[in-house]
């Protein structure tokens, strides 16, 4: 691994560098990494900031909308004057201004049953923040079948859960905690229930968090447990999770071989 | 009748009840939530075959999905 350092990077990274469980090696292996952010709203912003911040080298946006006013009041990657921009741009503009050193790749697409692969394939570390099941099942099952570690984080209205799923090592994968998504209707969005805008910032720094100690090896991650934030009784609870046998994308006879359910999804 | 806690609520319920005859009685679709017993997940594929004890301690985890 390539330890050498400019004046500015050294500067720049010093308060990461003191930290002895960080030091120079662990600021090499975050230059180094390749993380994809899926969504760029109230969990993505937070991500693309503070791993744009620590200088992790590339990271990948990835997201088909455009800013909106309504998504201001918590996605904080995004600006008054960028509303109708795409979100992807407009939270890479966010980002490089930052940390104008890291590369950002902004796709402008939705996930899908076509492209999900080889995205998730490209990048060493998946952070899902998208607003809707069909796509959190997706990123999923991709991860599953790339043996990507994926770190998930969810909200609505007070509430946040994060787990890290890393089935590919022995844990847990999402469906082990949920083996399919809710019928349609079932559970609300954010856009129907509501959502405390700091409680996305909370999730998203705590996801970059984990993040950034999965990239260094550091510390003790989030893989077969979840943590659970109830921001109206500030209370956290991080309980079991375990790996699921009967489970259909990781158990001992898994019936998810390849992305083709969702190809169906896609065109239902 | 058997003395559990869900929700930091104490509640009886008959012997040998499961985990799919809580949320039942509870009038909880499983497939919008996920239960949490003892500080613990239960995995879907065993809320019929895991009886609840005395003092368990449940926790009903909604499934959220935003971002």
């Amino acid at each position: 691994m390539d330890l050498d350092f400019t004046e500015d990077e050294i500067s720049r990274y010093s308060r990461h560098i003191l930290l002895a469980e960080v030091g120079g090696v662990g600021q090499a292996k975050l230059r180094a990494a390749r993380v994809l952010i899926v969504g760029a709203g109230g969990l993505g912003s937070p991500l693309a900031l503070y791993l744009a911040a620590a200088g992790v080298g590339t990271i990948g946006l990835v997201d088909d909308d455009v800013v909106d006013l309504s998504n201001l009041q918590r996605q904080i990657a995004h600006t008054t004057d960028r509303v109708g921009q795409p979100k992807v741009r407009s939270a890479a503009a966010a980002a490089r201004a930052i940390n104008p050193a890291v590369a950002i790749e902004a796709h402008e697409t939705r996930l899908d049953a076509r492209n999900a692969l080889n995205l998730v394939a490209g990048y060493d570390l998946v952070c899902d923040g998208c607003d809707n099941f069909a796509t959190r099942f997706l990123v999923s099952d991709a991860c599953v079948l790339a043996r990507r570690t994926l770190i998930s984080a969810a909200v609505l209205r007070f509430d946040g859960q994060l787990s890290t799923f890393k089935p590919h090592l022995g844990g847990p994968c999402y469906r082990c905690l949920h083996p399919a998504p809710p019928p349609d209707g079932m559970v609300p969005s954010c856009s129907e229930a509501g959502i405390l805008g700091a409680v996305t910032g909370v999730m998203g720094s705590l996801q970059a968090t984990e993040a950034l100690k999965e990239i260094m090896g550091i510390g003790e991650g989030l893989s077969g447990r979840l943590m659970i934030w109830d921001a109206l009784a500030a209370r956290v609870r991080t309980i079991g999770l375990h790996r699921d046998p009967a489970c259909p994308a990781c158990g001992d006879q898994p019936t998810l071989r390849d992305l083709s359910a969702h190809a169906l999804m896609d065109h239902g | 009748m058997v003395d559990i806690s869900v929700n930091g609520e104490p509640r009886a319920i008959p012997p040998g009840h499961t985990v799919a005859a809580l949320l039942n009685s509870l009038g909880l679709d499983p497939r919008k939530v996920a239960v949490e017993r003892n500080e613990a997940i239960v995995v879907r594929s065993q809320y019929d075959a895991t009886a609840l004890d005395a003092g368990d301690q449940i926790e009903i985890v909604h499934f959220i999905g935003g971002g």
